[in-house]
């Protein structure tokens, strides 16, 4: 990079905030995505929305590219800076900005983590329910940018029902302010959820209005395992059919509690095929209801085994499965690649039974946990980046996957994001007409392509896989 | 052939690549660790960024500098990344086999070639000269030239922590009181001594010994013992390390005892880990097995031994003093010791116990971080007794000789010595047991 549009940035933000050591722009050449890796050219710290306005404008007169990155957790290479430029951070832009209980709305800067945000509210008897598994670090310009899900997903739904407005700066550097605290606003294009979920491939988000609800006031948790993978999901449509939406309703297939077993040895039967999780939350009464008819279904659909918790220690003895499946899991084998295929939550014994099938025919390790609830599944393959032959396996087994899902009208992601590990599978979900007004709308936002560039659009389009044994 | 290429093949010889990879990035490690948070969030200072430069290196993804170095100097070892990740990263081993593969090429700075070379040639090299030290130092104090001094302000030439710790330099042992068994000794104790609190902190050690007899315990004082070999460990002098590990798994190879116990959260951490290093030698591996499976911290085995019934039988007392507890990190997070030492302080007669917030962060002491690394020691120092003063107890309670001396280090660079003091764990409960015995 040119020395003296270094010495702009540096003019800009101050010279202990432009990061340029070998190490720094090592750390910051990844994110939690498996075998991708690129170095920036330098890394900067703004320390508020003008100063993100100075770096973009410098950027767009140079076309440098800019990646904004929180805390680099994403699954889908969505923060590798793949084509140099600048890596943006917002390790300054971190502080709460105005909390107002009146029109239930937090405002916060994009570097604040998730659970923070989670715990000061809480304090105050509200609730911020998007819960994204990495929200201990993870921050919440990341969430916004990606669109986060999560657990509570199919009660609370995800990130983008929780953004009232957004301040966010434009390729060009103009300032952009979107909706407000609001509960009612029509004035135009819902700009607001465009830019949630989109990448930073449209601009930098430097502020965000976000909507609290009332915190429940008290959680039960229950567990039930089955023999087979049909009489688990029979019983998560059962749930939803008997008018029951749970805040959580987890899933883990044979191979995942196997890995748990190994690693934690708590007793978990590895005979049984299928366990569910489920949990709900509100009213001590309506609680009670709701869980024990979660039971009465699981058992009516042939559960070998149910339990409810009696307190928040047992719930969390049983929720212990889950919570360190991946990491079970990825013990196995040195390399873990965590998907998000999804699909309507009435395929899920038809998508875990496929994923098995494809597994199998590239001899692969993949086990299968997830929230069932919302159809979210995270195929989990637990392979060897050294092993150039697995992983060109890995990659086939992955597309047919993806397909797999496409054909029982699912998606390729449900919550981690294309990036550009899916960037070309995205038109498989969405057809030429989706891939070709979304490329419209980045080239009217950033006709330069410096925001994120490589992500979400890939150069070419992956050829599809002919399934045999279609439908 | 240059250092950058030296330092490629030395990485790819003692970095374990297996290791490595067990690394999924996920970044869970990063909120836990102290430099990472005390450098505004510098991804080149965390856990994660200095595993991504190991690989790097090793595979020559990048050329070594002194960017890199410093990173790899910054860790503090204290290993909280350990607990927080998911995917049981060995971040211990690695930075050890790190700190070994630069040792092997780069030589050392001035400041840290003379800590170094006191450190290890002659203070932790042989017993014998480690307390020919400590009776100078003893004499020192003694004669009133500590006093004189500080007043002249001799030790301003150094760095200015340093003059910290100087001022946190223990008192004179005192003789300690016996104390009389409450039951007949129905169990042997091995005890290891720990080369700092046996030469320092004597009188620690005497008190131990006083309460393990109390509770009905045999207490044997191995005399082969060396130094644990930690601070080599931590150092990149791994080899010299080893020889200590050796003489020491020898020296309790005994079935005459049923527990090996130490009172130093750092030795009991690397005594806890000799069954690793010694694994692939055939002559020691079962010995080192048989080490390991005996060892116990102070606070453990005073539990298993009865202590809360014990305690629980004194009379209660009419005034309590607040007391905390900073963790010692490799205690912690290696031993996975965090409740014992709280449940016996919540159990003192005299003590009101409060927890302080981040007690399970590092204090910045660190085996001899603090001297290698004075200003971010200093500035962790600076966070961590901010939290002390937030609960504002009258006695600061440790586990490990060098929290002891950096948090009677921190006591007095923040002028609090007047109303409160730093202690180890076993001196405040032989204090309360003391009292009313």
């Amino acid at each position: 990079m040119d020395q003296h549009i270094i010495q702009e940035f540096i003019n800009i933000v101050g010279e202990k905030n432009v990061k340029m050591t070998t190490a720094q722009l090592l750390a910051y050449s990844y994110d939690a995505t498996a075998n991708y890796q690129a170095l920036p050219d330098c890394v900067l710290s703004p320390r508020n929305t003008e100063e993100v306005s100075e770096i973009v404008k410098i950027c767009n007169e140079h076309k440098i590219p800019i990646v904004p990155r929180g805390s680099g957790s994403n699954l889908a290479a969505g923060t590798v800076p793949n084509s140099g430029g600048v890596v943006l951070l917002f390790n300054h832009m971190n502080k709460i900005v105005d909390f107002d209980k009146e029109n239930l709305t937090i405002t916060v800067q994009p570097g604040v983590i998730t659970a923070d945000i989670c715990s000061f509210v809480e304090k105050e008897n509200l609730f911020y329910p998007p819960d994204p598994s990495s929200m201990k670090i993870s921050t919440i310009g990341g969430n916004i940018c990606e669109n986060s899900g999560g657990l509570r997903g199919l009660k609370y739904g995800v990130t983008k029902d929780y953004v009232k407005g957004l301040t966010a700066v434009l390729p060009n550097g103009e300032i952009l302010k979107t909706g407000g605290k609001l509960a009612k606003d029509v004035a135009g294009y819902d700009l607001t959820a465009l830019l949630v979920g989109s990448e930073g491939t449209l601009a930098v988000i430097t502020e965000i209005i976000l909507k609290l609800v009332p915190l429940p006031k008290t959680k039960m948790t229950g567990i039930a395992y089955f023999n087979s993978l049909e009489a688990s999901a029979k019983t998560v449509s059962s749930i939803i059919a008997n008018k029951i939406i749970p805040v959580t309703l987890e899933f883990l297939d044979k191979k995942t509690i196997e890995a748990v077993e190994q690693f934690m040895k708590i007793g978990l039967s590895t005979e049984v095929e299928a366990m569910l999780i489920f949990e709900q939350d509100g009213d001590l009464a309506a609680v009670e209801h709701d869980v024990n008819e979660m039971t009465r279904i699981a058992n009516e659909n042939g559960a070998i085994f149910t339990k409810i918790a009696n307190d928040e220690a047992e719930a969390d003895k049983l929720k212990t499965a889950r919570r360190v499946a991946l990491s079970a899991l990825s013990r196995l084998r040195p390399t873990t690649i965590l998907e998000d295929a999804t699909v309507p939550r009435s395929e899920i014994a038809k998508m875990v039974n496929k994923i098995d099938e494809i597994a199998k025919k590239y001899n692969l390790s993949i086990a299968t946990f997830g929230h069932a609830g919302d159809g979210n599944l995270h195929p989990t393959c637990v392979t060897d980046v050294r092993d150039q032959d697995e992983l060109n396996r890995v990659e086939l087994a992955f597309s047919e996957i993806f397909e797999e899902a496409l054909l029982l009208g699912g998606t390729i992601t449900g919550e981690h994001g294309v990036g550009e590990m899916k960037a070309p599978y995205l038109e498989w979900k969405i057809g030429e007409a989706g891939l070709n007004i979304m490329k419209g709308i980045k080239k009217a936002f950033d006709p330069n392509n410096i925001m994120n560039p490589g992500k979400v659009f890939a150069k070419e389009t992956k050829k599809r896989v002919v399934l045999q044994s279609v439908r | 052939m240059s250092v950058k290429l030296l330092m490629r093949e030395s990485f790819e010889q003692h970095v374990d690549e297996a290791l490595l990879l067990d690394c999924m990035r996920c970044g869970f490690c990063l909120s836990s660790c102290p430099t990472y948070l005390h450098t505004e969030q510098d991804e080149a200072q965390s856990p994660r960024g200095r595993i991504a430069l190991m690989k790097a290196i090793r595979e020559g993804k990048v050329e070594w500098d002194t960017s890199i170095e410093e990173s790899f100097n910054l860790c503090l070892g204290c290993r909280a990344c350990e607990p927080a990740c998911p995917a049981g990263v060995q971040y211990g081993a690695l930075i050890e086999q790190t700190k070994e593969a630069i040792q092997e090429v780069k030589p050392q700075k001035r400041l840290e070639k003379t800590v170094r070379n006191i450190t290890f040639n002659h203070l932790f090299a042989e017993k014998k000269d480690l307390n020919k030290v400590v009776k100078l130092v003893h004499f020192y104090q003694k004669s009133g030239l500590q006093k004189v001094t500080r007043k002249i302000g001799f030790l301003k030439l150094f760095p200015p922590f340093l003059n910290e710790m100087e001022k946190a330099l223990p008192e004179v042992p005192r003789k300690v009181e016996e104390l009389t068994p409450v039951k007949p000794s129905t169990i042997k104790v091995a005890f290891f001594t720990g080369c700092l609190m046996e030469s320092l902190f004597q009188e620690i050690n005497d008190k131990t010994v006083q309460l393990l007899k109390l509770l009905g315990a045999e207490v044997m004082i191995p005399k082969e013992q060396q130094c644990c070999g930690a601070l080599h460990g931590h150092s990149g002098e791994l080899e010299k390390g080893l020889n200590n590990v050796k003489i020491n798994v020898q020296a309790f190879d005994s079935d005459d005892f049923d527990y090996i116990v130490n009172n130093a959260g750092g030795c009991g951490a690397f005594l806890s880990e000799y069954e690793k290093h010694l694994h692939d030698n055939p002559d020691f591996a079962e010995k080192a097995r048989r080490f390991s499976n005996k060892l116990i911290d102070i606070s453990s085995l005073l539990i298993n031994l009865g202590i809360i019934d014990y305690l629980k039988s004194l009379p209660l007392s009419e005034s309590k003093v607040i007391a905390t507890y900073q963790d010692s990190c490799h205690l912690r997070n290696v031993n996975k010791v965090f409740e014992q030492p709280r449940r016996i302080l919540e159990n003192l007669p005299g003590i009101q116990y409060r927890e302080m917030k981040k007690a399970d962060s590092c204090c910045g002491s660190a085996g001899i971080y603090n001297l290698l690394q004075p200003k971010m020691a200093s500035n962790i120092l600076n966070t961590k007794m901010g939290y002390v003063k937030e609960v504002n107890p009258s006695i600061l309670v440790t586990s490990n000789p060098g929290c002891l001396m950096q948090m009677k280090a921190g006591i007095a660079k923040e002028g609090l010595s007047s109303k409160m003091r730093a202690v180890h764990i076993v001196e405040l409960v032989y204090e309360q047991v003391h009292r009313v015995v």
